[in-house]
């Protein structure tokens, strides 16, 4: 074992997958200045040259078309988004372009293009440098979309994503950037769509995505001997590994989801949509989502930490489910 | 720059035929009820589909707009698959999950229409950097029009084009209607191509109704972006002889209509005119060539209607790699 931070996990996975394929380039704003404002490509530029670590204008919709071009064309891009909240000037070559053509083609051109973008509050940074974007993407059939909250899923989800045939959206978390884990050394993979049960329990089922996977842990922690708490991570929103988490309410019977983004038409509520349809049978209570405030992430810091799941406010969600 | 052969210039007569015969036979088949959907008739632009894939070879890349037929045409020249995706089929070119605005073909370097005004700029963009990462000379022309020239994305395009000197061509197609709105009301200069002058990129203005003319312009930046010497920005000033699409009544002047219809303007009567002049083409050859056309576009609608109905894959966005 070894000690290695997310970012690194991340350079990690984009190097050996570099080395693996020539086609597979990365593109983005600033990834080619020392390593990128998060240090997410650190050492390709020394290790690749400058021709398969290419810095971009601030042009989103470009580069991310760039990217369907490139991937309609024998290559294998992996673009990075500094900020989810900017893949919004995006939304065209994301949506209407790398989603639908593998599909409108009739099968014609794959579409191996994984994007990178880093998602969610907790750094004081605003409405526009906070939000969690995850069911805009999975609501749109083409894509795929995982969600890694620990240093080993962070470079394993990446390997697949860049070897899958399908466009792919790997949300980071950049609360995760600079934490350490002991991971294996070489490498792994991590298949997109196989969820992880990282906690057994009897009494209820929590589903947590992205960074609330550590505060559902605390908060499960603290509750030690009063509720007996599963932890379902289910890393991949699309395609979800709904046999894992049917399997855990089944035996159960309560349901919390936990995410970042606001409650309201959130990837929770598909979660609770398909336990309802597969389960209900099982269920002993009306399963829930504690999601963040339907409002814009406000700044102030006090108000930031109000707007978003915490260990107070999940321990109060698991109790209301579990009474 | 090397001028055409005669077999050339027949070949592109025959194409440009084709492309008028094809919109003449779909508009038909609309009417009649046997294609359905959103159908945007290329007619009057024959010559710049046709000059522009000319110059090109099979593995050169083109990007298409909401109008595509006449580009899927030239480059790719299938109207048996052509008319088959106009109407769903499986045998079409898209296996019928496409339709009009999206004809795809990845052996010919076509990679597709877009129901997006702007959509293929960003995918051009990509198709030269392909190119220019895997160091073949493929080049790629990007047709869009004055409707696109107003999205922001040509801005982008143009400046990282430039940028890293990508084997790209914008060819602009001045049509001079954005769905029913005149170039007059929507840009803020009578041309186009100079805006990519401020980029350093080469830019030309032809006459887009001339076939051989834009042949020459093409091969001008063809020639460039081959040899690593970058992006040229060609508009080719043409003339929509048709509505919009098919649900929309046209209200443009009559007379202007006619007189880009008439035999001084119309792209494919233009060219008749003046490979007879040269000598190039009798008129036995013409009405050959005519009768030809005719023979294949009743083949290819033959097939069509013949053709299965696709099927749906199962659950295509949660498959692992690709859908369909």
């Amino acid at each position: 074992m070894r000690k290695l931070t997310y970012a690194d996990a991340i350079c990690e996975a984009q190097m050996e997958e570099m080395a693996r394929d020539h086609s597979v380039f990365v593109i983005g704003e600033d990834v080619d200045i020392d390593g990128g404002v998060y240090k997410l490509t650190r050492g390709i530029l020394e290790r690749f040259g400058p021709k398969r670590l290419v810095g971009t204008p601030i042009s989103e919709e470009a580069f991310c078309g760039l990217a369907v071009g490139a991937g309609m064309t024998g290559l294998r891009p992996v673009v990075e988004i500094m900020y989810i909240d900017f893949i919004l000037m995006a939304m065209d070559p994301v949506i209407n372009q790398m989603a639908k053509i593998p599909f409108m083609s009739g099968g014609q051109f794959t579409m191996p293009v994984t994007i990178r973008a880093q998602a969610g509050a907790g750094t004081v940074e605003g409405a526009q440098h906070s939000q969690s974007f995850e069911a805009w993407f999975a609501h749109t059939p083409g894509l795929k979309v995982c969600m890694p909250a620990t240093v080993h899923d962070a470079k394993g989800l990446l390997k697949s994503a860049i070897r899958d045939d399908g466009p792919v959206l790997v949300i980071e978390n950049r609360m995760l950037f600079y934490e350490e884990e002991d991971v294996p050394e070489g490498e792994w993979l991590v298949p997109l769509g196989e969820a992880e049960v990282v906690r057994t329990g009897r009494d209820l089922t929590v589903v947590a995505l992205g960074y609330t996977r550590r505060k559902v842990l605390a908060a499960a922690a603290e509750l030690e001997g009063e509720v007996s708490v599963e932890v379902i991570d289910p890393r991949t929103i699309v395609p979800l590994d709904m046999a894992t988490i049917a399997a855990s309410v089944r035996k159960t019977g309560r349901l919390l989801v936990v995410h970042e983004a606001p409650t309201r038409n959130g990837a929770g509520a598909e979660i609770v949509r398909r336990v309802v349809a597969e389960c209900f049978d099982y269920l002993d209570s009306p399963p829930q989502v504690l999601g963040g405030a339907d409002l814009p992430i406000p700044f102030s810091p006090a108000l930031e930490a109000a707007c978003i799941p915490q260990v107070d406010t999940i321990i109060a969600a698991i109790h209301a489910v579990y009474p | 720059m090397k001028t055409p052969t005669r077999n050339q210039k027949l070949d592109m007569l025959r194409r440009m035929v084709t492309i008028r015969r094809f919109e003449e036979e779909v508009k038909r088949l609309y009417r009649a009820g046997e294609i359905t959907g959103a159908i945007h008739l290329y007619i009057g632009q024959e010559a710049v589909a046709v000059g522009a894939s000319a110059v090109l070879c099979d593995d050169d890349f083109v990007t298409s707009t909401h109008r595509p037929h006449g580009h899927c045409l030239a480059k790719v020249f299938d109207l048996r698959r052509t008319m088959a995706e106009m109407m769903g089929k499986a045998t079409g070119l898209s296996g019928g999950f496409g339709g009009s605005m999206h004809q795809f073909c990845k052996a010919k370097g076509f990679l597709g229409g877009n129901g997006i005004v702007g959509g293929g700029l960003g995918i051009a963009l990509g198709a030269a950097f392909s190119s220019q990462y895997r160091g073949t000379d493929q080049v790629t022309v990007c047709f869009f029009s004055d409707g696109a020239a107003n999205q922001g994305v040509l801005h982008e395009c143009l400046n990282m084009a430039a940028l890293w000197k990508l084997p790209l061509i914008f060819l602009c197609e001045n049509n001079r209607y954005a769905a029913t709105t005149p170039v007059a009301k929507s840009s803020s200069t009578e041309d186009i191509a100079p805006r990519a002058a401020p980029y350093g990129i080469p830019w030309a203005i032809c006459d887009g109704n001339d076939v051989l003319e834009v042949h020459r312009c093409v091969a001008e930046a063809v020639t460039r972006a081959r040899t690593g010497l970058g992006p040229t920005f060609i508009e080719a000033k043409t003339y929509r002889a048709e509505p919009h699409c098919g649900i929309i009544a046209d209200t443009r002047d009559k007379d202007e209509l006619a007189a880009w219809k008439s035999a001084a303007h119309d792209p494919i009567r233009r060219f008749e005119a003046c490979l007879l002049t040269e000598g190039t083409l009798s008129e036995a050859d013409r009405q050959a060539i005519h009768a030809g056309v005719e023979t294949e576009l009743g083949e290819a609608v033959g097939f069509a209607r013949q053709s299965p109905l696709p099927t749906l894959p199962a659950c295509p966005s949660e498959r692992s790699s690709t859908h369909a």
